[in-house]
């Protein structure tokens, strides 16, 4: 057994690594599909949707061939609409509010239309929005991720010059580096970045970092306004005897190096054991699996009931040939000569609901043993907290505190996104930064959006 | 088994559906496929004066992403030469005697063409003859097709032309391009037609080319107004029927249906509505001639559930039911129900109920499903809610009579009745 990248050919990186939801490949389908929608009012799908995308409206667009308006209607509510087509998690959301369910019929494919219409104005580059003159008002804005992006669109549309922190060398946040790359491609990422500012009056400035590269204070000397968008990142550690193993990694920094390498880059062990059973834990194993490791094996410590993915995508894990040890907890993760051998699991059993409202997972006393190579770590992010301490910002346990205006302890500092709620859908984020721009608006005594 | 056996004015076919006069009918080869397939009969494409014909000829209405929920079409009267037709009619008949044969005629407008032509499609052996006096397009400039039939004077002459000399049965095919189709439909059988048969196509414009801006069908860049037919025209049709099921003296021959006749569920309608039989082209169009097999197969399965052996047993059975709004019981009064169990709370009911009827809908908010219920007090029973629901059978109409007497119109003014009960 050993952890080696290159284990597949090209042809098979391309396949392995081709769109899971394929789009509309004709005009046709889509239509079909957008006539079946029965444009319910006051939505179900609308009201899942973080971001309340008017979905009834954008699909009977489609169906009357406007696309143009189609495409307006989802980015006025959700500028990271195209995006969000790929990676929502809608079996949870709209789709899964769609009232075909109720009827046993198979939802509207809300996703896969939300696509088509904003991949056409992505790609096209139509020119839907247009920012009103210049008010002379500075705003900054750290992090181009999918909060600050929102808040940045959305304040720029009202006339506020704004800058962007970022301090990675792209933008799209973990849209560019934390998700699948089955599910949204870099160049898509990009595309999509580029559509965001191409409405003028967004700057990013890349490779700057909060608390080294810029100050907080300064930020807040130099503009009107400051907007903290900075996400989460740091996988949380498993405490347990033997972590620090060669070829244990944490789902973030996997993640993250296969959206930024060729895919024959990344290496993987044979059998890989990925702790956890989020969206993250389910993007690590499926690459994995796709990257050529022979047997991943997804741990949870609680059962499929209490799971935080969706059934989609423990079926796409499950379809990649990924097994499930439910109730597991890892106890010690065993070497030899350094490198990972062995992970000791603890058997669990359900007990009373925890603070979640779930079933929390108890120790059995009893353990079980599985041969590995490679350990992911998938157990959940933790906010970046010795930056937000150093900044001063009120938190808890490094989530920046907020008010009901998306206001932080700090005058004209405003915040939102994963930094303020710890890690949720990029919907969620988008939503955040869009209550940013409009609490900065008011604060600014700017017209709201 | 029902028999679904049809005897139309002693013309014998093994079921009630024929198809109309129209491109499918305009040539043996298709119409030996249309026998084959199974269709009880034809009425050959209309025979008279060589014309010629233009492209493109047809155009369709689409609604929500549905094609041919209307079709229309600018093409003549047969193009090909009288005799080539005359022969092929002869071959079909020796090739298939059991079905029904029969021709579709529109001569130019002098008594001798009449004769002259009547004679010819005589000689053939075919069972009947179809007086077109309906198409609405090209032929109404050379004073022939809707302009015959919209003058009930000038119908009536043609037909006493026709009747001078035919040996076989004939039917007038009537134009609805009139506001009432029972003057032309009287006048027609006092000069002497057997039997009636309707609607022809409707006058439309089917749509208009956003790009270049010429209305369908675009015919070098221009348009003309196409005859309407399809699913769209059927209620239309079934209206200008059910007038001469209602008329004394036009309810005394036989009528062939016709009108957007797409499935068994149609054709049952226009035979409930007094049509003997029922003529096709649309549907067939769209889909080929195999639909026929449904066509026989949904009706005789209606007939065995319903009970009825053959098709005279049901044809006009719902004229009654068609009455004079003065005549209706004004103390009849339905109350929309929503069944909770089946509502998928799409919000469909309300919308339409609240924006554009009577407000008789309560919405209470929920996330994300509201629930709605039906304001009993309010509701005025219109159907509107039911029709918009897209769940069958989860709203449905209960009858809350006002009184227990029939009250109609008449009655209620008689006795000063309250006028306004909102």
């Amino acid at each position: 057994m050993s952890i080696q990248n290159n284990r597949l050919s090209a042809e098979e990186f391309t396949k392995n690594f081709v769109d899971v939801h394929p789009p509309f490949e004709h005009a046709e389908g889509a239509v079909i599909e957008a006539n079946r929608c029965i444009n319910c009012y006051d939505a179900p799908c609308t009201k899942s949707c973080p971001t309340s995308i008017d979905v009834p409206l954008f699909i009977k667009q489609i169906a009357s061939g406007n696309i143009k308006g189609s495409a307006k209607t989802i980015l006025s509510s959700n500028i990271m609409g195209g995006g969000c087509s790929k990676v929502c998690p809608v079996e949870k959301l709209c789709e899964g509010a769609c009232v075909f369910n109720l009827l046993e019929d198979v939802p509207i494919s809300i996703a896969k239309l939300q696509r088509y219409s904003t991949e056409k104005a992505i790609h096209e580059q139509w020119k839907l929005f247009e920012r009103k003159p210049s008010n002379g008002k500075k705003v900054a804005v750290v992090g181009a991720g999918p909060a600050g992006l929102a808040c940045a669109h959305a304040l720029s549309l009202q006339g506020v010059e704004v800058t962007i922190y970022e301090k990675e060398e792209k933008g799209g946040g973990l849209m560019t580096y934390g998700v699948a790359a089955y599910k949204v491609t870099p160049t898509f990422c990009k595309e999509e970045v580029d559509y965001i500012t191409s409405l003028g009056g967004i700057t990013i400035n890349y490779k700057q970092s909060l608390g080294k590269d810029i100050l907080l204070a300064d930020l807040q000397k130099n503009f009107d306004a400051v907007f903290l968008g900075i996400g989460v990142g740091i996988a949380r550690e498993l405490n347990i005897p033997g972590e620090n193993a060669d070829g244990v990694v944490d789902a973030i920094s996997f993640i993250y190096n296969l959206r930024t390498n060729d895919f024959n880059k990344i290496a993987v062990g044979d059998k890989i054991a990925v702790i956890g059973m989020g969206m993250t834990a389910i993007d690590a194993a499926t690459q994995s699996k796709r990257l050529g490791a022979k047997e991943v094996t997804l741990i949870y410590r609680r059962t499929e009931n209490e799971k935080p993915c969706t059934d989609v995508e423990l079926d796409l894990a499950r379809l990649d040939g990924c097994s499930v040890i439910w109730l597991a907890n890892p106890k010690e993760i065993i070497s030899e000569n350094g490198k990972v051998k062995q992970l000791v699991c603890s058997k669990m059993k359900l007990g009373e609901p925890d603070k979640s409202g779930r079933r929390a997972p108890v120790d059995t006393g009893e353990t079980f043993i599985l041969d590995v190579d490679m350990v992911i770590k998938a157990a959940g992010q933790i906010p970046f907290e010795e930056v937000i301490q150093n900044a001063d910002l009120k938190n808890n346990q490094g989530k920046i505190m907020i008010d009901h205006l998306t206001a932080t302890n700090h005058k004209g500092v405003f915040a939102g996104g994963d930094c303020v709620n710890g890690g949720k859908e990029v919907v969620n984020a988008v939503q955040e930064g869009k209550d940013g721009a409009k609490a900065i608006l008011s604060y600014l005594q700017l017209e709201s959006i | 088994m029902a028999n679904l056996q049809s005897n139309f004015l002693g013309i014998k076919s093994p079921n009630p559906f024929w198809l109309a006069s129209a491109p499918p009918t305009d040539k043996k080869i298709n119409v030996l496929r249309a026998f084959e397939a199974g269709w009880g009969g034809v009425v050959w494409k209309t025979l008279g004066t060589q014309v010629k014909n233009v492209s493109s000829r047809y155009s369709a209405v689409e609604y929500n992403g549905q094609r041919v929920m209307g079709f229309n079409n600018i093409e003549l009267i047969s193009d090909r030469p009288l005799d080539i037709n005359l022969i092929e009619i002869k071959e079909v008949l020796k090739e298939f005697p059991d079905r029904a044969m029969v021709v579709s005629l529109m001569a130019d407008n002098d008594r001798n063409s009449w004769h002259e032509l009547v004679k010819k499609v005589q000689d053939t052996g075919a069972h009947g003859l179809e007086l077109n006096f309906g198409c609405p397009h090209g032929m109404v400039e050379r004073g022939m097709g809707a302009s015959v039939g919209q003058d009930p004077e000038i119908a009536k002459m043609v037909v006493e032309w026709v009747m001078e000399v035919a040996q076989i049965p004939v039917i007038t095919k009537l134009t609805p391009n009139v506001h009432s189709v029972v003057p032309a439909a009287r006048s027609v059988l006092k000069a002497g037609s057997n039997g009636l048969s309707l609607i022809n196509t409707i006058q439309s414009v089917t749509g208009i080319d956003l790009d270049t801006l010429v209305p369908n069908p675009n015919v070098a860049g221009h348009s003309v107004f196409g005859g309407y037919c399809g699913p769209a025209v059927k209620p239309i049709a079934l209206k200008f029927l059910t007038t001469l099921s209602q008329d004394e003296l036009t309810n005394k021959v036989p009528i062939s249906g016709i009108g957007g006749i797409t499935s068994w569920k149609d054709a049952v309608e226009f035979m409930l509505l007094g049509a003997s039989n029922v003529q096709v082209c649309t549907a067939a169009m769209r889909y080929g001639f195999r639909i026929i097999r449904d066509l026989c197969d949904g009706m005789n399965n209606w007939m065995d559930e319903k009970g009825y052996k053959n098709i005279e047993d049901f044809v006009g059975l719902s004229v009654p039911k068609m009455i004079k709004w003065e005549e209706l019981d004004i103390n009849y009064h339905i109350i929309a129900n929503i069944d909770q169990d089946k509502c998928i709370h799409c919000g469909l009911c309300y919308i339409a109920c609240e924006d554009t009827s009577h407000q008789s809908i309560n919405i209470e908010k929920g996330n994300p499903y509201n629930k709605y219920t039906i304001k009993e007090e309010e509701c005025v029973g219109c159907n509107l809610c039911k029709i918009v629901c897209p769940v069958s059978d989860c709203i449905t109409m209960e009858e809350h009579r006002k009184g227990d007497e029939y009250l109609n119109w008449k009655e209620f003014q008689k006795r000063g009745l309250p006028l306004n009960d909102h």
